[in-house]
């Protein structure tokens, strides 16, 4: 937070955005374990090494083996050999195995890291996002993961609740919210009433396997086919070279949002080029089945929440694909907006109003802030929880869309005389049958005093607490007894395991930290020198003023000699410095190199293909040191 | 499975040691969160047990408990309070979802009285909701039919026939029950004021009748619901 308003720490590479890519890096000549390379800078990977990467395992987390099965056919990861059922699935990357939230570990670590630089300090308590209809294995993994990555999770925060706080936080006004999410991976809508600073939310609904994945995956497998068909190639055998297409794939989407058309142009392993012009009607054909997929939790959202399309004041649009225009029509059919005058809100940058109402999140809890003082969140379970009855029905105990925490107790006795242990099974979901929901764990109440059948009453107290993940205690009644519980999840790691995967238990010591930012500081002062260095050979040097040119020469100098020192402030102020001299000098390389070479392109893409040398000095989080 | 509570426990604060009756989030001497009272759902909010509730004041009472004793605001308390907020907005959250709904209210209450209603009740019984004995007398000769119309339908949506004319019967079905549903309602209404207002005797009468409207009320929304259904696949 600075002052009121929340705003975005960028990572080294200057960009607000970590994506979720994770690389493991090839093995060090000196031998040991390969290094873990997180975000933009993984992304080469993807192309190079694809064996060695993953991404997306948002979609992976608190999955079982069958499930994530049927996942990866749309994924180049392969699992682990020898994963048996019941285990949390482990995916190889190289020559090494990771479950899901040990992958997730690294992207958060990466994201501590960009913190810790950014404030200069310690970073060990969060806020994390996770999809409003992730389950509770979902959830639970998603905190695991924190832990491994030596963070202390103060709160899961529902995504779209958390765009309804970054919205919200300028908006004192009382009415009815839709937020409509469509995320890479996940979809989600919720309904929140807002009144009085109370964010309450009346229902939920969703698809933790439904966003702009599809999409691309839709666009790669034409490619695929008709490279097949036309050139009689087939790539599915080359991960590097589907990912090369997945990539164009992906670019032509972007496009597809703002241009009328867009064109692959791929060469092919044997020499021979893939062309193909793809026209926004054709892709708005080609999508329509996955956005139509958006529409019934929609509608369900409504009717949970007991209101029309009408009673929505506000619709709020989140992640990325929501900025392709059939999506925008979609949702302004289903919620009538253009026929009431109304627009959804965009304002807020859909791939970063998530992280924004994450802040706002963690400033409620910290109190730290009159802004926020008067704010609450009032969220629900976005899954009804039930147990397994007789004859495998589910009796719910808990509904869907109730506000958490919530709470149900339920007691139960034994059947045969003397019987000395009970088993619950616990699921998530609507279905009737037990079989057909998602298995959430196995509950075995121990130590029940031997009595008659029938005879014992154990009190089970189910609570879901305000991260949205099931507790459970138990107590035999009759004697007065707290029965031992011994918890089986369905999906997911011990405690132990958990403690056995946290990343760098060295993280917190301050030395090692104070240490690995002179080190972080350095490599980026070296980083920013060899550039601008190299930036002086370029026709834009030649555009700048003389006094321009001696200020840059000035900051140069500074910043070399207070590299050869060790005082980490006087690095990171002189580089910052240096970046400031070099803005206008960045901005005319990025110009010309736009304007000349890449004429249409996208500044993300200009900059992900302009050669190192031609590269602008990048741009420095804006930090201040002491 | 519900407690009742006849008096309430006297307990001394954990805080300042100052005794208090057991019903209460928060002690009334030092403020200090309470580990979970011992009262009912009414006596969270500070009511008597009544029918007729004002939800407007329910609800602003609700937002103003919750913004003392969510969870979020005990982010930097020691363990006992923490658990003890989230236990405490457990119960405020089972305790409003329960009375702002005017039929789950009802239920509770009747409940609190010793009536075994409900569908675990109907279950024990071991009769599930399409039991034939569980019809209201009066509905037998509609609920047949509709029942037929609805397996028509079904029928015809699996071979892909749209048939306008069943269409249109069970939507003319569907604004019937739905208005009888309107009716129990309103006799639930009458038999509200009459427990509220009424002595010990006309409070029982009132119990009695109010068991029967609820089973009928839940049965028509079980057929309201399966009709919804069946004309919205």
């Amino acid at each position: 937070m600075e002052g009121d308003a929340p705003v975005v720490i960028p990572g080294v590479d200057g960009s607000n955005l970590v994506p979720s890519v994770v690389a493991l890096d090839p093995i060090p000549a000196s031998g040991g374990r390969p290094t873990v390379t997180v975000g933009n800078s993984a992304r080469k990977a993807l192309i190079e090494t694809p064996e060695r990467v993953i991404y997306s395992v948002k979609r992976l987390m608190g999955r079982g083996l069958e499930e994530i099965q049927n996942e990866l056919k749309m994924f180049p990861f392969r699992l682990a050999e020898d994963v048996e059922a019941g285990e949390v699935p482990r995916i190889q990357l190289g020559e090494l195995r990771f479950t899901p939230p040990e992958i997730s570990a690294y992207v958060l670590r990466q994201l501590k890291r960009n913190a810790e630089r950014f404030f200069g300090a310690p970073v060990t308590q969060a806020v994390i996002t996770v999809p409003a209809y992730f389950n509770d294995a979902q959830r639970q993994a998603t905190k695991d993961a924190g832990r491994m990555a030596g963070l202390e999770v103060l709160r899961l925060v529902n995504e779209p609740t958390a765009a309804a706080l970054a919205y919200g936080l300028d908006r004192a006004k009382a009415g009815t919210i839709a937020v409509y999410d469509l995320g890479g991976g996940t979809f989600d809508i919720s309904i929140l009433k807002l009144r009085d600073g109370i964010f309450e939310v009346q229902s939920t609904n969703g698809d933790t396997h439904l966003g702009g994945d599809d999409i691309d995956n839709l666009l790669l497998a034409i490619a695929l086919d008709e490279i097949y068909a036309e050139h009689g190639v087939d790539l599915r055998g080359h991960p590097g070279a589907v990912q090369a297409l997945r990539k164009a794939a992906i670019e032509a989407k972007i496009r597809l949002s703002t241009e009328s058309s867009a064109s692959f142009d791929i060469e092919l392993p044997n020499g021979d080029r893939y062309q193909r012009e793809i026209p926004r009607g054709v892709f708005e054909l080609l999508i329509e089945p996955v956005l139509a997929r958006t529409s019934g939790p929609c509608k369900q959202a409504l009717a949970d929440a007991g209101v029309t399309p009408e009673g929505i004041d506000e619709v709020v649009l989140v992640g990325g694909s929501t900025r392709i225009p059939a999506v925008r029509e979609l949702v302004d059919e289903l919620f009538h907006l253009s026929a009431r005058g109304k627009k959804p809100h965009i304002e807020l940058n859909p791939d970063e109003v998530v992280a924004l109402g994450a802040a706002v999140q963690a400033d409620i809890l910290a109190g730290a802030s009159k802004s926020t003082e008067e704010m609450l969140l009032l969220d629900v379970t976005p899954l009804s929880l039930g147990i397994e009855a007789l004859g495998g029905t589910v009796a719910r105990i808990i509904q869907r869309n109730s506000t958490i925490p919530a709470s149900a107790t339920e007691h139960f006795t034994t059947g045969v005389d003397g019987q000395t242990n009970v088993a619950i099974h616990v699921v998530q979901g609507e279905r009737e049958m037990a079989a057909d929901c998602r298995s959430l764990a196995r509950f075995d109440l121990k130590g029940i005093p031997p009595m008659s059948a029938g005879m014992p009453r154990i009190e089970v107290r189910f609570l879901i607490d305000a991260d949205g993940i099931l507790q459970v205690s138990a107590r035999e009644q009759r004697s007065g007894l707290a029965s031992e519980i011994e918890v089986k999840p369905t999906y997911g790691l011990s405690d132990e395991q958990v403690e056995g995967m946290i990343l760098d238990s060295f993280d917190h010591a301050e030395e090692d930290f104070a240490k690995r930012l002179l080190i972080e500081a350095r490599i980026e002062a070296e980083s920013i020198l060899s550039k601008v260095e190299a930036a002086r050979t370029s026709p834009a040097w030649g555009q700048l003023t003389g006094e321009e040119q001696a200020a840059i020469q000035a900051a140069q100098e500074r910043l070399a000699a207070a590299n050869a020192g060790s005082d980490m402030a006087a690095i990171r102020n002189a580089t910052v410095a240096l970046d400031r001299a070099t803005q206008r000098l960045a901005e005319l390389m990025m110009d010309a190199a736009v304007s000349s070479a890449l004429r249409g392109k996208t500044m993300n893409a200009a900059g992900e293909e302009l050669d190192e040398s031609v590269t602008a000095p990048h741009a420095m989080a804006p930090a201040e040191f002491k | 499975m519900l407690k009742v509570l006849d008096s309430a426990v006297p307990v001394a604060c954990w805080s300042c040691a100052v005794a208090h009756n057991d019903i209460t989030l928060f002690c009334p001497h030092c403020s200090k969160i309470q580990p979970p009272p011992g009262g009912d759902y009414f006596s969270v909010f500070d009511l008597e047990q009544r029918l007729d509730l004002d939800l407007a004041a329910l609800e602003h009472e609700f937002h103003r408990l919750s913004r003392k004793v969510h969870p979020d605001r005990f982010a930097r308390a020691g363990d006992n309070e923490r658990q003890w907020s989230l236990a405490d907005t457990a119960l405020l959250n089972d305790a409003y979802r329960t009375l702002k709904d005017p039929l789950h209210r009802t239920e509770y209450l009747l409940k609190l009285q010793g009536a075994e209603i409900g569908e675990e009740f109907a279950a024990a019984n071991g009769k599930d909701r399409k039991d034939p004995s569980r019809v209201p007398a009066d509905l037998l000769e509609e609920v047949f039919e509709l029942n037929m119309q609805l397996e028509e339908m079904r029928m015809a949506r699996k071979l892909g026939e749209t048939d306008s004319e069943l269409q249109a019967g069970l939507e003319q079905a569907k604004r019937k029950f739905d208005a009888l549903q309107q009716e129990v309602d309103q006799d639930l209404r009458k038999e509200w004021h009459v427990w509220d207002e009424g002595d010990a005797a006309a409070r029982k009468k009132a119990e009695k009748t109010m068991v029967s409207l609820l089973d009928r009320r839940r049965y028509l929304s079980n057929l309201v619901r399966d009709v919804t259904e069946t004309l919205g696949a």
